[in-house]
């Protein structure tokens, strides 16, 4: 589509759960101040695993965040994360006492992750069904123990289109609905679709963002076994360095992000109020390996480019990066790298930031948390810092705004995402000016 | 507007057999590949028939300096890649995973990769092969020692086989696609929905090629459970390939089923320009969201609203009236709610129309390969419309209603307009309109 044909599209709503609460603007003042979310494992007894601390979102009521309560009695863990983020972001929208919108014309879009699994009673269904004799599960042992120890609601509720079938029920929307799963990359990928669903106007308004948790038993043993997580159980609040050169993997985190993305002519005809406008997107394929980021990182630099260029601005015009910023050791020198690429002598003078030091790596719904703080970034001037940066990498050697919040007259803002796989997604928003 | 988008290539591994003849050959004879289950005993299980996949050899497929891959390759993840084998070769198109050496069809910036997952889960035996090392004295799994050394059992990149969208990365990295990627997760709808992605990407510029489709197995404890817990299977106590009755009366229940399915789809000019057999040109798709009754908000609630919403969505796109649609595939899946909810949809878009239009579908031959099913579904569409052939409906001897189209042979017809939809548990819709070129 002519980029001239397309409509425009804004943000109207935000809304979150996040490590470090559900509030917009405590969380945002949080994050301004450095506040780490970080701390001891409580969902389960991770106290002999290789890392035993977590980013968890704690204290949290779904039943709260609901405008049905009867409709969602078996909701998993991560969906009700989306569903709360979503009214939240519906409300802050406007648009939670009102029938001004064509529900055929409000649609979804999310990058959510699965459902949380019911592992003690999953292994111990294993366990009890293996036959040592021949090293294998016995089939009619396993289910019938499995009608004794698994819960058939929960066990319905795990594919990962359930936070779709609960945001959909409990705002009565029907119009376009996916979900993306896309590892890291998943909730900026479903921005950025929603995005072009509203451009070529398949819809009005679109509900996007995601939602993930994986802080249970084998989703810690996979990244353990992966070494992809911080071993620093010492210390856990200083534990998530991005860009310092002391890393040594992410800290997993859980959480939820939605915003509410418009049409410009929708907006303003219900006399919305415009936070934002989103201006480009951009996604492409690592294609290099299962493990490893590209060593010239071409994914991570096309998905920048190509949002840019979608967005129609010259590289200079960006002054904030939202980082992917996972505090791996290869992701970060990895994006450094993209990032001087594409902006060349203009790169030193971006300012940069990861907000994973603080909230931990919300894996799925990391992106549209980190987009919701762009967001506030452009709209009160500052910029929130990366923490734990007290030892610089050499190989990361550009302004990632270290361990304290900065005014900057944010006017445009670029996040970006990364996907385990090689799935990276960049979108840029700016101020709203007609 | 703007840029079209053709099919070029059509991949399928299902319980038919591996590639899109096998399965062709089913459904024109017939033959339904619904089967007793071998994959484990199903004595004990409510329900003892599948549509398992028996021809499946991942690393015959896979360029040689990638097969040390195939160990980190889940089942869903192997029907990946071999779909996207099949659906490359069958374009015509070379890429590195066709010919390392010869120059490729299409730059790997314009080849972007689209694919329909479901939950991918873990080999059971795998998994507790490990759990049995971390318990205590009376037997009882142990967190402490799982902890400590237990998980140490598992391979390293243990992980990296289950995640969804592993299906993609595998499939980028085999062919080196290197533009916009997903994977979308919505069940039944998911390859329907993944095609509709491809679409999009083409559309808007973002590639000019794309594999757009979906890979699910379902055949495994876990997931047969909660298929089950979900009261979706059949009992299928009489013969398996009389086991899933779409529109039929006496449907009681689905197979469960995998598959990988993937279409080649290209902008339109491009593929013109190449001379490549175009099976179809997407005309128009639709999507939407079905809000099940409060009381029983997994159901679809009877009345056709959402599906509806889907299809009329297709129908504007494409230019197209009803009386355009010569076939009608629904995901007819043998679920008396959801079959009587695709009914009254197509009741209330088609009027008394539908009773002359053939409905037909796939499931009674391969079951329910759930993030699969819509791009089965439309493999077998793209060759209906090069044959011109009406593949034989099955299995439904008193149809539900006035129009659902009852048991009969293949046979030769007019073919220009399918229309293909599915709806899913939980209740997405995706709805798709194939034109013949």
């Amino acid at each position: 589509m002519n980029q001239s044909d397309r409509q425009r599209v804004v943000v109207t709503g935000t809304g979150w759960v996040t490590p470090l609460g559900c509030e917009i603007e405590s969380v945002w003042q949080a994050l301004l101040a450095g506040q780490s979310a970080v701390g001891a494992i409580s969902h389960f007894d991770a106290s002999t695993y290789p890392t035993t601390f977590a980013a968890e979102v704690r204290d949290f009521d779904a039943r709260q965040h609901m405008t049905r309560p009867d409709l969602h009695e078996h909701i998993g863990w991560s969906a009700s994360f989306a569903l709360a983020a979503a009214n939240l972001a519906w409300k802050s929208a406007g648009l939670g006492a009102t029938n001004s919108v064509d529900r055929e014309r409000t649609g979804i879009y999310l990058g959510s992750g699965e459902g949380t699994l019911d592992f003690d009673n999953y292994a111990g269904t294993n366990i009890n069904s293996w036959d040592p004799d021949s090293q294998s599960i016995n089939a009619t042992q396993w289910i019938t123990t499995a009608h004794q120890r698994l819960d058939p609601h929960r066990e319905t509720e795990q594919e990962a289109n359930m936070a779709l079938h609960h945001i959909a029920l409990d705002l009565e929307v029907r119009g376009p609905a996916y979900n993306c799963l896309t590892a890291c990359a998943a909730s900026t990928q479903a921005i950025g679709e929603a995005t072009d669903i509203l451009r070529r106007g398949d819809a009005d308004v679109m509900i996007a963002g995601g939602s993930h948790s994986m802080i249970h038993p084998l989703g810690i043993t996979g990244f353990n076994r992966l070494t992809a997580l911080s071993t620093h159980n010492e210390n856990p609040t200083g534990a998530s360095r991005p860009f310092n050169r002391n890393r040594d993997g992410f800290v997993i985190g859980e959480g939820a992000g939605i915003v509410i993305l418009e049409t410009l002519d929708h907006a303003l005809k219900r006399g919305a109020n415009i936070l934002a406008e989103l201006i480009g997107y951009g996604s492409s394929s690592d294609a290099f390996r299962v493990t490893d980021m590209h060593p010239d990182s071409r994914g991570a630099v096309a998905a920048m480019r190509g949002a840019i260029t979608d967005a129609g601005i010259a590289p200079d015009e960006v002054n904030y990066i939202s980082a992917h910023g996972t505090g791996t050791s290869e992701n970060d020198s990895v994006e450094t790298r993209a990032i001087r690429t594409l902006f060349g002598e203009h790169a030193p003078h971006i300012p940069i930031s990861s907000i994973k030091s603080m909230t931990g790596h919300l894996i799925a719904a990391a992106g549209v948390v980190e987009f919701i703080v762009c967001v506030l970034a452009i709209r009160d001037r500052i910029i929130p810092p990366t923490i734990n940066l007290d030892a610089p990498d050499p190989e990361c050697d550009l302004d990632y705004v270290p361990n304290e919040a900065r005014n900057a007259d944010v006017r445009t803002a670029l996040s970006n995402s990364f996907g385990f796989g090689g799935q990276n997604d960049t979108v840029v928003v700016c101020r709203f000016d007609d | 507007m703007s840029r079209r988008v053709g099919i070029t290539g059509v991949g399928v591994i299902s319980a038919a057999g591996l590639g899109i003849d096998a399965l062709w050959d089913a459904v024109v004879a017939g033959q339904s590949a619904v089967r007793r289950i071998e994959r484990f005993d199903p004595d004990a299980w409510e329900t003892h028939v599948a549509g398992e996949v028996r021809d499946l050899s991942v690393s015959k497929i896979v360029p040689k300096h990638y097969r040390k891959a195939t160990k980190i390759m889940a089942l869903d993840i192997q029907l990946a890649v071999t779909a996207a084998d099949c659906a490359v070769r069958d374009a015509g198109l070379t890429t590195p995973g066709t010919d390392v050496d010869a120059p490729r069809s299409y730059p790997g910036e314009r080849t972007g990769v689209h694919i329909g997952a479901g939950l991918i889960a873990a080999d059971v035996e795998e998994l507790t092969a490990a759990l049995i090392e971390a318990r205590t004295d009376d037997g009882a799994f142990d967190m402490h020692a799982w902890g400590r050394d237990g998980m140490n059992h598992l391979t390293p990149l243990w992980l990296l086989k289950y995640l969804p969208n592993m299906l993609a990365c595998h499939v980028t990295i085999i062919h080196e696609a290197q533009g916009p990627s997903s994977t979308i997760t919505c069940s039944e709808a998911s390859a329907t929905l993944s095609m509709n992605e491809s679409v999009r990407v083409i559309q808007r510029g973002g590639a000019d090629v794309c594999f757009g489709g979906g890979a699910d197995s379902k055949i495994n404890p876990l997931a047969c459970y909660r298929q089950i817990a979900s009261g979706r299977v059949t009992d299928s106590l009489g013969d398996p390939a009389a086991a899933v009755r779409p529109f039929d009366s006496d449907a009681n229940g689905t197979a469960i089923g995998e598959a990988g399915a993937l279409l080649v789809m290209e902008e339109l000019a491009a593929a013109q320009t190449r001379d490549a057999r175009i099976y179809a040109e997407i005309v128009g798709f639709g999507a939407s969201h079905t809000l099940g009754d409060p009381a029983a908000p997994y159901d679809p609630p009877g009345d056709g609203r959402g599906l509806k919403q889907a299809i009329t969505a297709a129908l504007r796109q494409a230019d197209c009236q009803p009386a355009d649609i010569d076939l009608i595939i629904p995901t007819g899946l043998g679920i008396p709610t959801f079959d009587l909810e695709e009914l009254a949809a197509l009741q209330s878009v088609f009027g008394e129309r539908a009773a002359g239009t053939p409905i037909w579908s796939v499931t009674p031959y391969v079951g329910n390969s759930s993030a699969a099913h819509g791009a089965v579904a439309a493999a077998v569409a793209c060759r209906a419309l090069a044959e011109q052939t009406l593949p034989a409906t099955i299995n439904c001897d008193q149809p539900l209603g006035s129009f659902a189209t009852a048991t009969a042979p293949s046979k030769p017809a007019d073919l220009q307009h399918v229309l293909l939809f599915q709806t899913s548990y939980a209740g997405q819709n995706a709805a798709v309109i194939l034109k013949k070129v």
